[in-house]
């Protein structure tokens, strides 16, 4: 088991530095950030200067290094833009995106696996008929145009809940949480249902696929024959064993709710690390893009290492095969 | 007992009552789409970051609502020689620390703006020499005559020295500087204005607060505290307004104006802004860097300009996508500017047949093929109206390749350290001075190889006469001679069609009933003239 874990970190700096590499190789197409960086009266000469200063005239490979070299030692630069150390603004952002997309992964499950496991025993039902319909559109609709829905709705019109920002915070330590306060509960219902959406419906989906296929085994036909009874058949037999897939694909997904909550986050200006990104790009922040590219590419890493993990606890017939 | 604890009751509530009201009363929040750079009020010289700043922050002159310049940490002035002027510093001044504003506070100011790492050298070099005469008189020598010298003051926003020296912030920092020791000023703020910094997250919030020992009393503001929010989203914006969270957001996208004015409580704020938008050509190099026409360089041709300026309708633009609410231009600067004369002004006529003959007439009967670079989130609906003029050139034969992207990649590309790398571009341009000099300086003078004149002279445009003018420009303090200099050098440029001026773009906000804003043409939101309800 360590032996597995090491091997995997060792991938996952592989895949970092990967990461790095075609990030600094992309950056040279992002902009010049000294044309944000300096007013409008500033000379030629004065722009020139910056870009000295800030390294930016080094090649790829010269800025890339010395990146490595500093990211290996914490040390992630200072944003252009807001001038404060990259490792504080994603520290201060942190919070709000994993807050964010720990709620909506939650909500997801919450009720994507009722639902999933209803339309699969109940297939006929309206009420199954009526949720795949559902499931259907919320993963087509973009993420954005349901966020400005809800806005539109429930912000505009009926003046329910907020519409941007994270509301109060409480600061526990370095972690800064809406959850003890009512308007950080509020500010955080519509931008967790409008990430929650997709993976709610990919679940409930991928239950209902899977639940299917499991249904017409022998072996829930054995276990109806020996008398068990429904609610055991359905949950105890069949549920269980279609979570081997199910939690691959929630572990990718969660991952990819932290890095690609990006849109919902700029839809409602919510202050993390997905908004911090996209404006970086706006403005060709490059200390702040490097560092978020590394750092989802680890949380990647990690989900991955918890998903393998989780195998083993699921399913023994893996336990074994190690 | 029951009486005691009721009358204790009675009385907290009643303190409490007191503590609160005003607090809540009185909070003004407003957004903008991105937030200030910096608190150093010398590390960027960037229109939004200046005018938040010029809350917390004064200059020795500022503009009033109107943009007229009025004392402010200066009481008054006199001019004792073309080049020697001395002014009279307010007394009784206090910084939001407490401490004394003197006249070493500006000569301190003045060091600090021409520190390395200060975004405002240039404006520093514009001064030769400030000699303290006592804590409240000090002269100032300028090394030309410089009749613009009090719109150039206006942002030299004054520091504590005191503050400054025991914070380690002599110097102002540079984006290269962030992080390092010396940037206190970059996060925290010390200033005469009549609001405080009380917290700041950058990119999430800034929280101002009243300065309840502001030397001027008659400022109309009634607002105790208030909440700035950067909020990128043109929608979310506008949403945030809609909803009632918010009482003022600025830019609104011009298409939400009637959707404002349709919703009950809110309302579209519009003027015209001192920005001028125009088209530039490149006049300069003898080959077109990306165009159809090979050997040669049809803009260095007049007839072909002039082409392009008849071919446009400005006022379709104005109608279709601004809705309106835009100033066509014959000029590269605006009304709200010093030095514009309104007689002047004539925008180019729209004949799109005269169009077409002038093109003939130039060897280009057919036409020919130009790339046109234009940014996408910069100006108000800058695609557009790019658009827009490739449709109008293409009904006069000339075909153009619209290369329309985001501000960073735009200006990496057009400005000098790209190399001045276009063909055919759309800009816009604010003299930060209010001043018709910075257009002179800036657009209109022939480009030297150091970019210290024309830097943004994109298209390299060049005639030595306006460079001439330009110079009375800088240095007549005679105001009917400088101005038959500006309009000489303005006849010129129309006759030349130098630059494509199209129109001045408005300025858009949204704001909520009740609350009454003075909207800057500058597009500055001065605080001090927002009253709540």
């Amino acid at each position: 088991m360590l032996f597995f874990i090491g091997r995997r970190l060792y991938q996952a700096a592989l895949v970092m530095l990967t990461v790095a590499l075609i990030a600094f190789a992309m950056f040279q197409y992002v902009g010049d950030p000294v044309s944000n960086l300096a007013g409008q009266d500033t000379t030629v000469a004065e722009r020139e200067l910056l870009k000295e200063r800030l390294g930016l005239n080094d090649s790829v490979l010269e800025q890339f290094s010395r990146f490595v070299i500093n990211a290996v030692q914490g040390e992630f630069g200072v944003s252009y833009r807001m001038r404060v150390p990259v490792r504080d603004l994603i520290a201060e952002r942190f919070p709000a995106t994993l807050e964010l997309s720990m709620m909506s992964a939650f909500l997801a499950l919450l009720v994507g696996i009722p639902m999933g496991v209803y339309t699969a025993l109940n297939r006929d039902s309206w009420l199954s008929r009526s949720f795949m319909t559902l499931s259907l559109i919320g993963i087509s609709l973009p993420t954005f145009l349901i966020g400005i829905f809800l806005i539109l709705f429930f912000g505009v019109i009926l003046q329910w809940l907020p519409t941007f920002g994270r509301g109060e915070v409480v600061d526990l330590g370095w972690w800064s949480t809406g959850m003890l306060t009512g308007s950080g509960w509020r500010s955080m219902i519509m931008p967790a249902i409008t990430l929650a959406v997709f993976q709610m419906t990919l679940i409930v989906r991928l239950i209902r696929a899977e639940m299917l296929e499991v249904l017409r085994t022998d072996y829930i036909k054995f276990a109806r024959a020996r008398g068990l009874s429904e609610r055991s058949i359905s949950f105890s037999h069949a549920l269980k064993n279609t979570l081997v897939p199910v939690i691959t694909i929630i572990g990718l997904q969660i991952g990819s709710l932290i890095a690609f909550a990006i849109i919902t986050e700029s839809v409602f200006q919510w202050p993390g690390m997905g908004l911090l990104f996209i404006q970086a790009i706006g403005e060709v922040d490059i200390p702040i893009m490097s560092a978020y590219l590394l750092l989802i590419g680890f949380v990647f890493v990690v989900i991955n290492l918890i998903v393998d993990i989780l195998y083993y606890t699921i399913d023994p017939r893996l336990r074994v095969e190690k | 007992m029951k009486l005691k604890s009721f009358i204790i009751a009675g009385a907290s509530a009643l303190a409490l009552g007191a503590l609160s009201l005003p607090a809540t009363a009185q909070t003004f929040t407003f957004a903008f789409q991105a937030d200030a750079q910096s608190l150093d009020p010398h590390s960027l010289n960037e229109t939004f970051t200046l005018g938040l700043l010029g809350n917390v922050y004064e200059g020795l002159i500022s503009y009033d609502k109107d943009m007229n310049k009025v004392p402010t940490l200066a009481v008054g002035w006199e001019v004792l020689t073309p080049t020697k002027w001395r002014f009279d510093l307010r007394q009784g001044v206090k910084f939001h620390n407490g401490n004394d504003f003197t006249a070493e506070d500006v000569v301190f100011t003045w060091e600090r703006m021409g520190s390395e790492g200060s975004d405002q050298k240039t404006l520093a070099g514009l001064l030769e020499n400030i000699t303290i005469i006592d804590d409240y008189t000090i002269e100032i020598d300028t090394p030309i005559p410089n009749p613009t010298l009090l719109n150039d003051l206006v942002t030299m926003y004054i520091m504590d020295k005191e503050w400054a020296v025991a914070n380690n912030a002599t110097e102002s920092s540079s984006p290269a500087d962030a992080g390092r020791d010396g940037s206190y000023a970059t996060s925290n703020a010390n200033g005469t204005g009549p609001f405080m910094v009380e917290s700041r997250q950058p990119d999430v919030k800034t929280v101002l607060v009243r300065n309840e020992n502001y030397w001027d009393d008659s400022i109309p503001t009634n607002v105790q505290r208030v909440e700035f929010t950067p909020i990128s989203q043109a929608a979310t914006r506008v949403a945030a307004l809609l909803s009632g969270q918010i009482d003022l957001v600025y830019p609104v996208p011009v298409q939400d104006w009637s959707r404002l004015d349709n919703a009950d409580g809110v309302k579209a704020l519009t003027g015209p802004e001192a920005r001028t938008i125009f088209l530039g050509m490149d006049q300069s190099r003898d080959e077109l860097l990306y165009s159809s026409v090979k050997g040669a360089n049809p803009f260095k041709d007049p007839r072909v300009r002039h082409a392009f300026a008849f071919a446009i309708d400005v006022n379709a633009i104005k109608e279709t996508i601004m809705r309106g609410a835009a100033t066509p231009s014959g000029l590269m600067w605006a009304p709200q500017i010093q030095g514009y004369n309104a007689e002047a002004n004539t925008p180019h006529p729209f004949d799109p047949d005269k169009a077409r003959s002038l093109l003939a007439e130039a060897g280009y009967a057919d036409g020919f093929t130009v790339t046109m670079d234009c940014p996408n989130d910069r100006y108000v609906n800058d695609e557009k109206i790019c658009q827009a003029v490739a449709g109008m050139l293409a009904k006069v034969g000339v075909t153009i390749d619209l290369l329309a992207q985001p501000k960073s990649q735009y200006f990496a590309k057009v400005l000098a350290q790209g190399g001045y790398d276009t063909s055919f571009y759309l800009l816009g341009w604010t003299p930060g001075s209010m001043d018709v000099f910075n257009v002179f300086n800036n657009l209109l003078a022939c480009r030297n190889e150091e970019g210290t004149v024309g830097g943004f002279n994109l298209g390299g445009y060049c005639n030595e006469r306006i460079d001439e003018l330009g110079r009375i420009v800088a240095s007549e303090t005679d105001v009917a001679v400088r101005q038959a200099a500006i309009d000489e050098a303005a006849q010129i440029l129309k006759d030349e069609a130098g630059y494509i001026p199209l129109f001045q773009q408005p300025l858009s906000w949204g704001v909520r009933d009740g609350v009454s804003v003075a909207q800057r043409a500058d597009n500055v939101l001065d605080l001090r003239n927002v009253v709540m309800p």
